[in-house]
């Protein structure tokens, strides 16, 4: 099996739209930094994209409504309400009338325009405005499906959150979660997926078997994950686009806790044998395992590093659950975890400066980050039980999973998926259509 | 009425016999069977059965805290599992490890397999042959008690004897 980059349904093409330049002079530019802790949100006013058609003039208020989700989200900036709004926008390609804008306190102005091709395909223009220096920022035209407008709108979102915050976005992801249902010693969890934002959420599996702790692949619409399918805890392959799910760990005893390397080629898992559990890299071509660590502990919850040059993990080598990095090749063990209490879960940032991890400490549980070589370390957020860190794919916001104690009769414990900056704040719950847990990020889906 | 009577005496005090030593924490499902009408054999199943194995032996033994060594009342309850597995020669099984909520998820599977592994490996050391024993570890996925108390991590951190 090749392991090729699928292009899957949504595809969307994309074309730049001329600048327009209006003469105008310099002024500071307009711009977040989203490394400073807590910040201001960016007022910026959305309207609805233009359309002609009934159909067109929908899509245009969807767009611009879920491009607006997606920008106060993540905390930095703060749409207007459109009933403020003075000007009324009637055409996207003209300058707009400035003084209306800076009278409503907007620093930034989004118009857009939707229209259809003669294929019946949707294209959507928007073009991204700095109120006070009058001057178009950026803008671009996609072609799509009309069914798929909800990526369109999170490009767009990026596309923002790019230009004004200099950062790559994270708006055009998908999230892989383990949904559950029922009572806490009858448990059913089931793979399901949905757009970051909560919307188009579809289940995966359909919970006759046990599954856990789901990896997105770096290249492909695959994840890996943990079933007890057929009585046995395996780690298997699953194909998002196809529904098609295989074992890829069948060694006696139990393999789980599987990722993917930065090139998408091998999974690093956990292999228990004889109550022992250490390290394997599987090449997916071959099948090949590679055995990475022969402790007398419990070495587990491996992850590679972005250039896929370490790998970080989770051992209780040393008496108590701490985190190590290693070279990819076993080499070289070094322990990185030094503060108080225990610590698991290992999570490499993509920007490849942090780990993120769970701790726990004096009987309450943390979210976390350090720098790889240990340093630094910061604690995000504490509860009762939270846990298992992902990283949105711009490496500036963790989503996780917290739970809530539940009362001798098994009522009361809920456990529901947040997200939270980098920094910190703007900690927010994700809605799920059932309790959740398990979050694992895709990469941009373009 | 009257023969019914010492029936259930008898019972009581066979029972009791049996029961002497504390081998599991309070209220652990291990202890004494609950009393019903005058010895019914079915009450401990059919010879070599899973609830003949929890009535002659008891079928789980319980951790401390993110241990997995076994306790002196552990090993008491496997010496009996020992003695039960010597009767029914053709009878195999699964060993299921377990913990309580309060870990990471991963490193709990691990756990669950480690505590699984010691008590196979003290059913082997006293006889056993270890073909007959499989593990499997659920982590904390399977509690047997609800509920986020102290009293109910004592009683999942366990590991369950299962005949196959």
């Amino acid at each position: 099996m090749t392991r090729s980059r699928r292009i899957f349904a949504g595809a969307v093409t994309t074309a730049l739209v001329t600048l327009l330049y209006l003469g105008v002079t310099a002024r500071a530019e307009l711009r977040i930094d989203i490394t400073s802790g807590k910040i201001e949100p960016m007022p910026i006013a959305i309207p609805s994209f233009l359309g002609g058609a009934a159909n067109e003039s929908q899509a245009g208020r969807d767009i611009a409504g879920v491009v607006s989700a997606d920008l106060e989200r993540s905390g930095l900036f703060r749409p207007l309400d459109p009933r403020s709004f003075i000007q009324n926008i009637s055409a996207s390609d003209a300058q707009p009338r400035f003084p209306d804008w800076r009278q409503i306190n907007a620093q930034a102005l989004v118009t857009g325009l939707v229209t259809t091709q003669g294929d019946g395909r949707l294209r959507v223009e928007f073009r991204l405005w700095d109120v006070f220096a009058e001057q178009q920022l950026t803008g671009y035209g996609y072609t799509t499906t009309q069914q798929n407008w909800r990526r369109i709108a999170h490009i767009i979102a990026d596309e923002i959150y790019k230009r004004i915050t200099g950062e790559e976005g994270y708006f055009d992801t998908r999230i892989v979660y383990v949904s559950e249902s029922g009572p806490p010693d009858k448990r059913v969890k089931r793979l399901a997926i949905m757009d970051q934002d909560g919307a188009n959420n579809r289940f995966l599996t359909d919970g006759r078997a046990l599954v856990l702790t789901p990896r997105f692949s770096p290249t492909a619409q695959e994840i890996t994950y943990l079933s007890y399918a057929n009585g046995a805890p395996r780690v298997y392959l699953f194909n998002i686009d196809t529904g098609q799910q295989e074992v890829i760990g069948d060694f006696p005893g139990m393999t789980f806790a599987p990722r993917f390397s930065p090139d998408g080629n091998r999974v690093v898992l956990s292999r228990a044998e004889n109550g022992v559990s250490n390290l394997f890299v599987l090449d997916l071509r071959t099948r090949r395992p590679t055995r990475l660590t022969d402790s007398q502990a419990i070495d587990t919850s491996p992850c590679f590093s972005p250039d896929g040059s370490k790998i970080v993990f989770n051992s209780d080598r040393g008496g108590s659950q701490q985190l190590y990095m290693m070279n990819a090749d076993g080499s070289e063990v070094k322990r990185i975890s030094f503060g108080s209490g225990k610590y698991g879960t290992p999570v490499w940032s993509p920007r490849g400066d942090q780990i993120a991890f769970t701790k726990i400490d004096g009987g309450s549980f943390f979210i976390g980050v350090m720098r790889p070589d240990g340093s630094g370390e910061r604690l995000l957020t504490r509860d009762f039980l939270v846990e298992a860190p992902t990283w949105a794919p711009n490496g500036r916001v963790l989503m996780y999973f917290r739970q809530t104690p539940s009362d001798s009769r098994g009522h009361g414990g809920s456990t529901r998926l947040f997200s939270i900056d980098l920094t910190g704040s703007n900690q927010r719950e994700v809605i799920t259509p059932q309790d959740a847990s398990d979050p694992t990020w895709s990469p941009l889906l373009r | 009425m009257c023969t019914r009577l010492i029936g259930i005496l008898g019972a009581l005090v066979l029972l009791a016999a049996c029961s002497s030593t504390p081998e599991t924490p309070p209220g652990g499902p291990g202890g004494p069977q609950s009393l019903g009408g005058p010895g019914t054999g079915s009450r401990s199943g059919l010879p070599g059965s899973q609830q003949d194995l929890e009535a002659s032996a008891g079928d789980r033994v319980f951790f401390a805290f993110d241990r997995s060594d076994i306790t002196p009342e552990a090993q008491q309850i496997l010496a009996r599992q020992a003695d039960w597995l010597r009767r029914y020669p053709n009878v195999t099984v699964t060993i299921e490890g377990h913990a309580d909520e309060r870990g990471t998820r991963e490193y709990n599977l691990a756990l669950g397999e480690r505590r699984a592994q010691a008590v196979k490996n003290v059913l082997v050391a006293m006889g056993i042959p270890a073909g007959r024993i499989s593990t499997i570890s659920y982590g904390k996925e399977r509690p047997a008690v609800v509920g986020s108390s102290e009293e109910a991590y004592a009683q999942n951190r366990r590991a369950v004897t299962t005949v196959n």
